[in-house]
């Protein structure tokens, strides 16, 4: 008979390591879809979910049971995450003289004609991790829950830990730096 | 270029794309694998762990006894010419006895 989540989390914490097995087999496509979207080799996505699960797995303690374990494991996988991004903010500076053809070709679509510029195309989408790569780690995590997951600014106040104004705050500030960014792809394609 | 119009189309890009979430094989196997080889105890880690703990309240007790024995020597170091003692010891006696006999 299958067990219900609490049990195998009592079950856990009462020593049984293997119990701990079909909670990760449940969770863990959430959690690569959400690790996949602040890195992008696959080892190091393997290593965050990892680090995700070890973190899950040595504070299973202080789980309450007061909201889903989905949430409090969500929650986990964000600061996991956000110290991701922190521990890679060195890596950020790539230059946009070197972009590809299609990326080329969908901004300069983009220029003549906006509607143009399909939404769906492969070229958009480099162009997207080119610039969240080089946003810094608070505009990066806050632009991906607020902007590309639709979050509200309370669910990414409970996911982050930071306060509604702080997150208002960052918002406004990642917001900014990703306008700032976007004005020098311009710059540097078109001057 | 309008950049107001070119964030919304990027982001609505990286939303109309989500990431796959396609887990490795045998992933869950692995990952318990390896919290049970954390949990495995580790004889050197505990003994080195606690020899750790006890350095310094160690240290904190030797340096308060060197103090102590710094602060507290009030008396003159014993003589170790014991010939002297022996004449000092004597000699006491000897004195006692002729003050006695003056008293009489």
């Amino acid at each position: 008979m299958e067990r219900s989540e609490s049990e195998l989390i009592a079950a856990v914490l009462a020593g049984d390591a293997a119990s701990f097995e079909p909670l990760i087999e449940k969770y863990s496509p959430r959690l690569f879809a959400t690790a996949r979207r602040y890195a992008r080799r696959e080892s190091e996505v393997e290593d965050i979910v990892q680090e995700v699960w070890f973190k899950a797995f040595q504070k299973l303690k202080s789980y309450r049971g007061e909201a889903p374990f989905e949430h409090w494991l969500m929650r986990l996988a964000v600061h996991t995450c956000y110290d991701f991004l922190r521990g890679h903010q060195r890596n950020r500076e790539t230059s946009f003289s070197d972009l590809t053809e299609p990326e080329d070709d969908w901004l300069d679509r983009f220029v003549t004609l906006p509607s143009t510029a399909p939404e769906d195309a492969d070229a958009a989408r480099l162009l997207v991790d080119r610039l969240l790569a080089r946003l810094s780690a608070p505009a990066r995590l806050i632009i991906t829950l607020l902007e590309i997951e639709e979050r509200s600014i309370k669910e990414i106040s409970r996911l982050t830990g930071w306060s509604v104004p702080l997150v208002k705050v960052r918002a406004f500030r990642a917001r900014a730096e990703m306008r700032k960014i976007l004005a020098k792809i311009t710059k540097e394609k078109y001057l | 270029m309008d950049l107001v119009e070119l964030q919304r189309k990027l982001m609505a890009a990286a939303r109309a794309n989500p990431p796959g979430d396609a887990v490795p094989l045998a992933f869950e196997k692995r990952v318990v694998a390896r919290l049970r080889a954390r949990l495995a105890p580790d004889p050197y880690s505990f003994w080195s762990k606690a020899l750790w703990q006890a350095a310094a309240p160690c240290t904190a007790i030797m340096l308060l006894l060197g103090a102590w024995s710094w602060f507290t020597q009030a008396s003159p170091p014993p003589s170790n010419d014991w010939s002297q003692d022996l004449d000092n010891v004597v000699l006491a006696a000897a004195e006692s006895e002729q003050n006695y006999d003056s008293s009489w």
